[in-house]
């Protein structure tokens, strides 16, 4: 089929359109991070006066840099301990003959449409009263159990999709059913690991809620909890500067994620969550 | 089953009736059968157990609380109050203006967000040019921090300081209920649509192009293709992708908590839990907010699950 030019026009349009509305919220925040403190209250787009300021004020200042290193952390360990359990329980849900496993996915299911906020009361008083409160496993725990449901998803929606008949020549050679899981299955799996991990940090990086809820100070507190704890450099200065700065820094590994794994990504969204 | 039932034959004339039925219950099981079963809920424990210990235990918990007097700032005057609490949040008015803010925001936001996902699901799946290139870019809004976004969107309408607020003479549309329940919807909107979107393409893919193509020879217009033929077929992308955004929706924090901290009245009930904990202090009435939540949010699925028949996703992993 000849693509027309009334074609080309339109789709072009369209594309141009869609970019236009993604962009523009995000190079706002771009120009709000390079203005000078005195340029904030110049409503214009871009700024008169370009400036590094309001980044290296952030990160030379611990209450930034601390939660980005928490942010990190909590998120790395978070996702890794979910990941792999997920890959344990997706396994079971894809593969073997056991009861329960009905219930496990509506389980799942559930925590997936949890709303967070029933559990803040609830995690806020035993956190505090086993000493988990503004601690790195305080967030990690919950993290863990909110990222689980997406990545047994995605998982086992994978595992279906592997050849089967490998695990079976495995166990024909003598391979126990927790050899041929660790040496036969879980190699193949790893691009659907891969792609959990990745949704699994991104849930772990975007969090707020219990984020601001279970701590209380910088020694646990993540990035976007620390953004609505920032203060301006005196009680005359809003931190309009620095949030924004802060916000830029806290999206580029986003950008970083979405332009290398786009693939992964779109068919791990998709993969687990509809079917037919 | 069959060699169940031969078993069951065989073992009827000699044996005694307790035996039988316990036969009949438990069908013997393979050296392999359960050997298979054993790792299955080995692999499987870990994941139940952290699931149990920060959402199963922690709602049970919820609602024992619930049934206490429990103010943190008395924390010896604990004591059981029954379902005083639930009374006083029903017969609150700020319960009732929560959740109308909430089901204004949920149903708005959901209802754009289906409206524009379908376009940029379009755009993604047929455009001609840099379709991947399109994919990367509708994703970032996706996985953007909403709380980042949040503050973009907060000093574009702030007067004197955003591009949107000079653009509408200057003005300060987060002051007052409405316009602020609007820009709310608005960051949920540009930020959420991404994710419908890819739900929507995962439909669209599965649309076969040569009923499409029939369609065209028989002369139907675009539309006509649209709503005759790609609308019932992604019909189930569509009821799947709106319970996971209406129940995501209805527990709107992020935004709210940046954009008006819920000031003018536009505080959600997940705005109006965090408050009654962190600004009173009262885990009694702080836990009947949840629970009351908690109990919205299983309506909603029941009604999309049962009502609508929406395919629990993951019903068929789980065959």
């Amino acid at each position: 089929m000849a693509i027309t030019t009334r074609q080309k026009a339109g789709w072009g349009a369209a594309n141009t359109v869609t970019l236009v509305v993604i962009a523009i919220p995000l190079l706002w925040i771009v120009s709000l991070s390079f203005k000078t403190p005195a340029a904030i209250t110049d409503p214009s787009f871009w700024p008169a006066q370009w400036t590094w300021g309001n980044y290296s004020g952030i990160l030379t200042s611990a209450t930034f840099v601390r939660p980005l290193f928490n942010s990190i952390g909590i998120g790395l360990i978070a996702t890794f301990v979910a990941v792999v359990f997920a890959s344990m329980a997706a396994y079971a849900v894809a593969r073997l003959t056991m009861p329960g496993k009905r219930l496990l996915v509506a389980g799942a299911l559930l925590i997936s449409i949890f709303p967070q906020i029933s559990l803040v009361t609830p995690l806020y008083n035993i956190e505090r009263s086993i000493g988990l409160f503004d601690t790195w496993p305080g967030l990690i725990i919950p993290y863990i159990a909110f990222g689980l449901p997406m990545a047994v998803y995605i998982l086992a929606a994978f595992f279906q999709q592997i050849p089967w008949q490998l695990e079976k020549a495995a166990k024909v050679d003598g391979a126990t059913p927790w050899q041929a899981f660790t040496k036969v299955i879980a190699p193949l799996a790893a691009p659907g690991m891969v792609t959990s991990a990745i949704l699994v940090f991104m849930f772990c990086w975007n969090e707020f809620l219990f984020a601001i809820s279970l701590t209380s100070t910088i020694g646990a507190r993540t990035a976007p909890a620390a953004l609505a704890f920032f203060s301006g450099s005196s009680q005359f200065t809003t931190p309009t500067g620095p949030i924004a700065a802060a916000a830029v820094v806290i999206t580029i590994p986003i950008i970083i994620f979405v332009s290398v794994f786009q693939r992964r990504i779109v068919s791990g969204l998709t993969s687990g969550a509809v079917k037919g | 089953m069959s060699t169940s039932t031969q078993t069951a034959a065989v073992a009827a004339p000699g044996e005694a009736p307790a035996k039988l039925r316990r036969w009949h219950k438990k069908p013997p099981l393979s050296e392999g059968a359960r050997a298979e079963r054993r790792l299955g809920f080995l692999l499987c424990a870990p994941a139940i157990i952290v699931m149990v210990l920060v959402a199963a235990y922690p709602i049970c918990y919820a609602v024992y609380l619930s049934l206490q007097k429990y103010n943190l700032a008395f924390p010896n005057a604990v004591k059981f109050v029954g379902l005083s609490n639930y009374g006083a949040v029903l017969s609150s008015p700020y319960w009732w203006q929560a959740l109308k803010v909430t089901v204004i925001i949920t149903v708005f936001s959901v209802l754009f967000e289906l409206i524009f996902g379908m376009v940029l699901a379009e755009v993604m799946f047929r455009t001609i040019f840099g379709r991947g290139f399109m994919r990367t870019i509708a994703l970032i809004p996706y996985g953007i921090v909403t709380v980042a976004a949040a503050y973009g969107w907060l000093y574009a309408w702030s007067p004197n300081e955003g591009y949107l607020s000079a653009l509408f003479n200057n003005s300060a549309p987060l002051t007052s209920t409405v316009p602020s329940l609007a820009i709310i919807i608005l960051a949920e909107v540009w930020k959420t649509t991404p994710f419908m979107a890819l739900l929507l393409l995962s439909g669209l893919a599965q649309v076969p192009g040569d009923l499409e193509k029939a369609a065209k020879v028989d002369g139907a217009t675009w539309w006509q293709r649209f709503t005759r033929i790609t609308l019932p077929l992604i019909k189930p992308a569509i009821l799947v992708a709106l319970l996971f955004r209406s129940a995501d929706a209805f527990r709107i924090f992020d935004n709210i908590y940046v954009l008006t901290d819920g000031g003018h009245n536009t505080y959600s009930v997940s705005i109006l839990g965090y408050d009654n904990l962190f600004s009173a202090l009262n885990l009694g009435i702080g836990s009947a907010i949840s629970i009351l939540i908690f109990i919205c949010v299983a309506i909603m699925a029941g009604v999309f699950i049962w009502g609508f028949g929406v395919k629990a996703p993951g019903a068929d992993l789980a065959k």
